[in-house]
Formats: structure tokens, sequence, C-alpha cells
């Protein structure tokens, strides 16, 4: 699987050296050339350097030919943008959005031109479950 | 009728000054308070700090009962994400933004906002407006359709100079419904003669606008 993978931080290169070390092919993008460093040496996929709402960056990337685009840059408004141009421009199959806030969350899943995913959502839910259950997991 | 306007650079400022004088309720909302602080002590308190892209803000700010969201800040992202939230959540019913990287035009038309602004562009035209050295100037472009007006002057030693309209060999894709002689406007006919100096005005497909340019400046 081709996989887009936008900003380097600590979920991105997460999932770009799990794709990686799976042997999946890797584009990841980040503004920073600094943020690459967080793949670690045994990186076998492509670095991009530049902002994801970029059509041509995106290109470079291989918008064109990807299977799946994860947008995970530590800004919700430029996660969804990026993810709407690789849906609507590149026509990618799997989109996927990070939004931390849970209405503008809402909001684009609404829409149903991505997948979202909200960790505020998700990281509460589950400290809730483990208080309400005592601490039992 | 109510507007909010998010981002209070120069831009937010000025026009929320335009449209306080044309008798409009506006709100600007605007995240830096050194601006709020100069906003509200020139036009009142028509000013709301926050982040014009949180659906707290906007909601307190009454996006709900708004007729008009314009989004103006320097970050082309943010003013998607204000007009898509507007329109989709607060059900606004106009939406304009301003766009920074004129590449990002088309994308904000397929993403579905009413009316875009790039400043960019707007200055870039200008620009060709004022440098003599580009014969065709770009007077309105009509992306969607592929068709611009645009302005031509018949410079000295033009061979289109002397020549009837109808002689020239312009396209079937280009209309002349203007010509300025003199600063006089004279609606031309297939027998009208060009003369040097004359500004043509000129409705054209994208893909004849250089084959009009060679006929006029002959270059």
């Amino acid at each position: 699987m081709r996989v887009i993978i936008l900003g380097c931080g600590r979920m991105g290169s997460h999932l770009a050296r799990r794709l990686d070390r799976e042997g999946h092919a890797v584009t990841v993008i980040d503004r920073t050339s600094d943020s690459f460093g967080r793949l670690g040496n045994d990186f076998q996929g492509k670095m991009v350097l530049g902002t994801g709402i970029d059509e041509d960056i995106l290109r470079r990337a291989g918008a064109e030919s990807a299977d799946a685009f994860v947008a995970l840059s530590n800004g919700d408004n430029t996660n969804a943008m990026a993810a709407e141009i690789a849906k609507l421009v590149f026509k990618i199959p799997h989109v996927v959005a990070r939004l931390y806030d849970p209405v503008r969350e809402d909001t684009y899943h609404a829409l149903g031109l991505m997948e979202t995913v909200c960790p505020t959502v998700m990281g509460s839910d589950r400290i809730y479950e483990i208080i309400k259950g005592n601490g039992k997991t | 009728m109510y507007i909010i306007i998010v981002g209070g650079g120069k831009v937010g400022y000025y026009l929320a000054k335009s449209l306080l004088n044309d008798e409009h309720e506006v709100l600007i909302i605007e995240k830096d308070k050194r601006k709020c602080d100069i906003i509200s002590s020139e036009l009142g308190g028509i000013v709301m700090r926050g982040d014009g892209t949180d659906s707290i803000v906007m909601e307190e700010a009454g996006m709900n009962r708004c007729e008009l969201a314009i989004a103006v800040t320097g970050d082309d992202e943010d003013n998607l994400m204000i007009c898509q939230m507007a329109k989709k959540k607060f059900d606004v019913k106009r939406t304009i933004s301003r766009i920074n990287n004129p590449k990002n035009e088309h994308i904000f038309k397929l993403l579905g906002i009413d009316h875009t602004v790039s400043v960019t562009d707007l200055i870039l035209a200008q620009i060709e407006r004022e440098i003599p050295a580009h014969s065709l100037v770009h007077l309105l472009t009509l992306r969607d359709v592929g068709v611009s007006f645009v302005e031509a002057k018949v410079p000295p030693g033009s061979p289109a100079i002397g020549k009837r309209l109808r002689d020239l060999q312009i396209p079937d894709a280009v209309v002349i419904p203007l010509i300025i002689r003199n600063g006089k406007g004279i609606v031309p006919y297939g027998e009208t003669v060009l003369m040097a100096g004359d500004e043509v005005v000129a409705v054209t497909t994208e893909a004849e606008e250089d084959v009009l340019e060679r006929i006029l400046s002959g270059a």
C-alpha cells in the first residue's frame, strides 16, 4: 500500500515507522526537516519537505497514485484542508484526518469526505471508562 | 445585516470600517490582544478576542444568526475552516474568503466557498495594468468558464493600424465590444478602422488570448 503521512510529529512518525516496517511504501511530509529525525535511521520511506496544503507538494509526495492519505499535522485546519485536497483533487481512496476539536470533527465527519479521528474524545472516553470501572481495564 | 469578519489585520479592520459606515452590524474575531485593543479603541466594542476557527468562539460570536461570514486571516487553511464551519455547522448563507496563495483559488471553488478574493492576484493584475510592457491586460477573468475580459493598446507601428476589424482575422472565440479612442468609447463594428493608441476591450477565451495579442500588437 502507498501511504502519505502529513506531519512527522509523535503520531505521524509512529505510524510511519510501523507501516514502513510492515513493508508499505510510506512518504512523510513535514514543514521542518528536523522532524524527520523521529523516523530513525532504518526508515526506508520517502521524506518531503513542505506544507501539506500545497497541491505541488502533495503531487511530489506521490498523491496521484497513493492508496491512503493521513493528515496528522499539529493544526486541525491544516489537516482538514489537506485531507480535502487529497480527496477532491487527487481522489485518494482512504483519507483520514486527525482533528482535536470535537465539534470540527463532528462537522467534517458529517461532510462524508474523509474519515476523522478525534484524540480528545477517544482519550477522554478511555479515561472515563478507567475511572468508572474503578481502575479495572 | 449582521456580518462576522474573522481576522483583525489591515484587511479586516478597513473592511469593518466600511461596513459600519454602510450601517451593518459588524463583529470582528481576532486572536491577537494588541490588534483587538487597536480595533476597539478606534471602532468601538465590535471586536471579540479568540480563535475564529474554534467552534466555541464561533458560537459565542453568534455565527448562527449572521447572514454573511468573511474570513480574511493570513492563513488559507484557517479561512477555509471558517467558511466551511460557518456554512455546514452554523447554516450561514453566504461566505467570502480571502485567499493568500493564488493556487488555492480553484480548491476553494471545489470545496464550495461562495466567493473568494485573491489579494495576490489583485496586486498582480494592478501591476499588469500599470506596466505597459505587457500589451494584454486582464480586466476580469471568469476562471470557471475559461473566459477573460482583456484590454490591449494598439501600439504605434502595429500592423493592425489602418485596417478594418473585419480584415484582422480575429478568431471566432473573441468578441470586441468596445474601443476607447482619445478617452471616448466607441462600440465598433466590422467596418471600424483601428488607429494607433486605440484601447481595445475584448472578451476572449484563454486559448485565443495570444492570437489576439499578436493581431493587435504585431509582436
